[in-house]
């Protein structure tokens, strides 16, 4: 049961085979053995997902099942949940109970029926590459103890990678999805701006931010990301559009060729110097393999790539410093326990309460929008930021999708970034330029350099998930990279 | 660009984060290095190229004036620190 898809798993519910609420306790005890040594948990209750999984037995005793009901889930603790601890990876949340759901969470608790088994560890407040700024100590990577699971998301990666939950949600502001679904062999899905709400995800930079799914195969993605998404009245992003089912594309094709006539673009600023080369061996061989079913490749250009991290580093932080300004220790969450003034409190439950990357990211922010700076940083990276959104529209006339690595390395050490901000941003160069044009963007596993796995990054345009996911799913029906499990795991 | 000390502390007062002078350098050193890697933006050209503030080029959606939400006072005013017949207490701002 642990190795099954999600398609599996709702069968199995379905036929009666299995009771939610035995899959659950399934997870759950897995969690309890396993999670003292990944970290990927910060809170499990076990009480509250049990009475989850009884409420789903009941709606397929009584058929009014939904596919994913009784389906156990982990949930990155940026998404609120009612009666839930939901800390963001902060000391500044670490008490808060949250007295409200995200309306991803209310659509997979209420309308699916899905189990929450926990909320996973994860940098704080989104911010970090490495699962390393969490106040919650750093998450393990199940392929090798030692090294990072790759972030923000990273309990929800390293969760799924050792078959603590079947699947997780996570969420995407510069890579933090797709990085950690490349490091760990997942696969992850961050999907168009404005496709999934983000009422009750905790903020970290709102222009960015997309919450989506992390699963161990694009069918699975696919089955989640129609669970999540839909108009959102509380989000004042969130569109207006007509419900897609993100499945239609992966039914049964004949012949060898099914991706015959897709132009799969590679931009040659990608395929560049700076990643590494067993990274590039692996994705090269993926491109051969895709040749194979039919796609044609052809090369295009993304010429300001290479200031997605420059301007995202400015835009990002801007928009965080001002989120981050209702933790003032007066609303909810930690209070200094010592102060005078007013200002006083907020100096001190600020500077207790956030961590040193957090501190650095609101004090970058603050600078850049502050009087005499706002037009040279600012503006200037929000003008870059257009340039990097056409480069993406000239691109997207010569192909179907964008192919390229997601990450210029595989999992690293442990602390071999941690010191240097500069060196763990770099890690995000091939990703964060989706997240600046607000398009849709997987990475899928495309085999392992040593004993670590390496991701492929597939960018599509504007509300091409389906086919994004549909090129994913049949890389993966020609390939078993993705069924591969972490030694000791199964 | 290179921050001085005061100005790292002058943004520190801005953004209301309390840090003291060791932390000082080291913070000003972490933030030089990122606007080291900030500052290739500058070398751009970006006359007459609209700023893009968002991901979807439409403006902002306007709702009915209408009271939609629930009283839930009681349930939100749990988590906060301090609270007394229904207020959030701060420290003394008026004498």
């Amino acid at each position: 049961m642990i190795a099954a898809s999600l398609q599996e798993l709702s069968q199995a519910l379905g036929a009666k085979k299995i009771s939610s609420v035995e899959l659950s306790t399934l997870f759950l005890d897995r969690i309890e053995r396993l999670n003292p040594v990944l970290n990927a948990f910060v809170t499990v209750d076990r009480e509250k997902s049990l009475k989850m999984a009884r409420e789903a037995d009941a709606r397929i005793a009584t058929g009014t099942a939904g596919p994913l009901t009784g389906v156990p889930i982990a949930q990155k603790d940026i998404f609120c949940a009612e009666g839930w601890t939901t800390t963001c990876g902060s000391k500044m949340l670490a008490n808060f109970i949250s007295p409200y759901d995200a309306t991803v969470i209310r659509k997979m608790h209420g309308e699916a029926g899905m189990v929450s088994l926990g909320k996973t560890n994860m940098d704080e407040f989104a911010m970090g590459s490495s699962n390393e700024t969490s106040y919650f100590g750093p998450v393990r990577n199940p392929w090798d103890r030692e090294r990072v699971p790759g972030g923000s998301s990273g309990g929800s990666a390293a969760a799924v990678a050792a078959r603590l939950a079947p699947a997780a949600t996570g969420t995407d502001t510069g890579g933090s999805i797709r990085q950690p679904a490349a490091l760990c062999n997942l696969t992850g899905l961050k999907p168009t701006y404005g496709v999934v709400s983000r009422y009750g995800m905790i903020a970290f930079a709102s222009s960015l931010d997309q919450g989506g799914p992390m699963a161990r195969s694009a069918e699975d993605c696919a089955l989640l990301l129609n669970t999540m998404v839909g108009f959102d009245e509380r989000d004042s992003t969130s569109l207006d559009r007509p419900i897609e089912d993100y499945t239609r594309e992966l039914g049964e094709k004949s012949g060898d060729k099914p991706l015959a006539g897709l132009r799969i673009g590679l931009p040659k600023e990608f395929f560049a110097a700076g990643c590494d080369d067993d990274v590039m061996a692996a994705v090269q061989a993926a491109i051969a393999e895709y040749e194979k079913l039919g796609a044609i490749c052809v090369e295009v250009s993304l010429p300001n790539s290479h200031l997605s991290v420059p301007a995202y580093y400015v835009i990002a932080p801007a928009e965080a410093s001002s989120n981050l300004s209702r933790f003032d220790g007066v609303r909810y969450g930690y209070r200094a326990p010592e102060y005078g003034s007013l200002d006083d409190m907020y100096m001190k439950t600020r500077a207790q309460g956030f961590g040193a990357e957090v501190k650095r990211r609101i004090l970058i922010g603050a600078y850049v929008l502050s009087h005499g700076y706002y037009d040279a940083y600012y503006l200037q990276a929000q003008r870059i930021r257009r340039l990097i959104a056409n480069d993406f529209i000239e691109a997207f006339k010569l192909c179907d999708v964008i192919l390229g690595p997601t990450s210029p390395s595989t999992a690293f050490k442990l602390g071999e970034k941690a010191a240097d901000p500069v060196q763990m941003y770099l890690s995000d160069i091939y990703t964060i330029a989706v997240n600046l044009a607000g398009l849709p963007g997987m990475s899928v596993p495309c085999g392992f350099a040593g004993e670590l796995p390496v991701g492929l990054q597939l960018i599509g345009n504007y509300f091409d998930e389906a086919r994004l996911l549909n090129v994913a799913h049949r890389y993966q029906q020609a390939t078993d990279w993705h069924r591969r499990s972490p030694l000791g795991i199964e | 660009m290179s921050l001085t000390l005061e100005q790292v502390q002058r943004i520190a007062l801005l953004a209301r984060i309390e840090i003291s002078e060791s932390e000082a350098q080291t913070t000003r050193n972490h933030l030089n290095g990122i606007f080291e890697l900030i500052e290739q933006m500058q070398a751009v050209d970006t006359a007459g190229v609209e700023p893009m503030a968002h991901a979807q080029d439409l403006g902002q959606r306007l709702r009915d004036d209408a009271v939609t939400e629930a009283d839930r006072r009681a349930a939100f005013q749990a988590v906060a620190p301090e609270t007394e017949a229904g207020l959030y207490l701060v420290p003394k701002v008026i004498e």
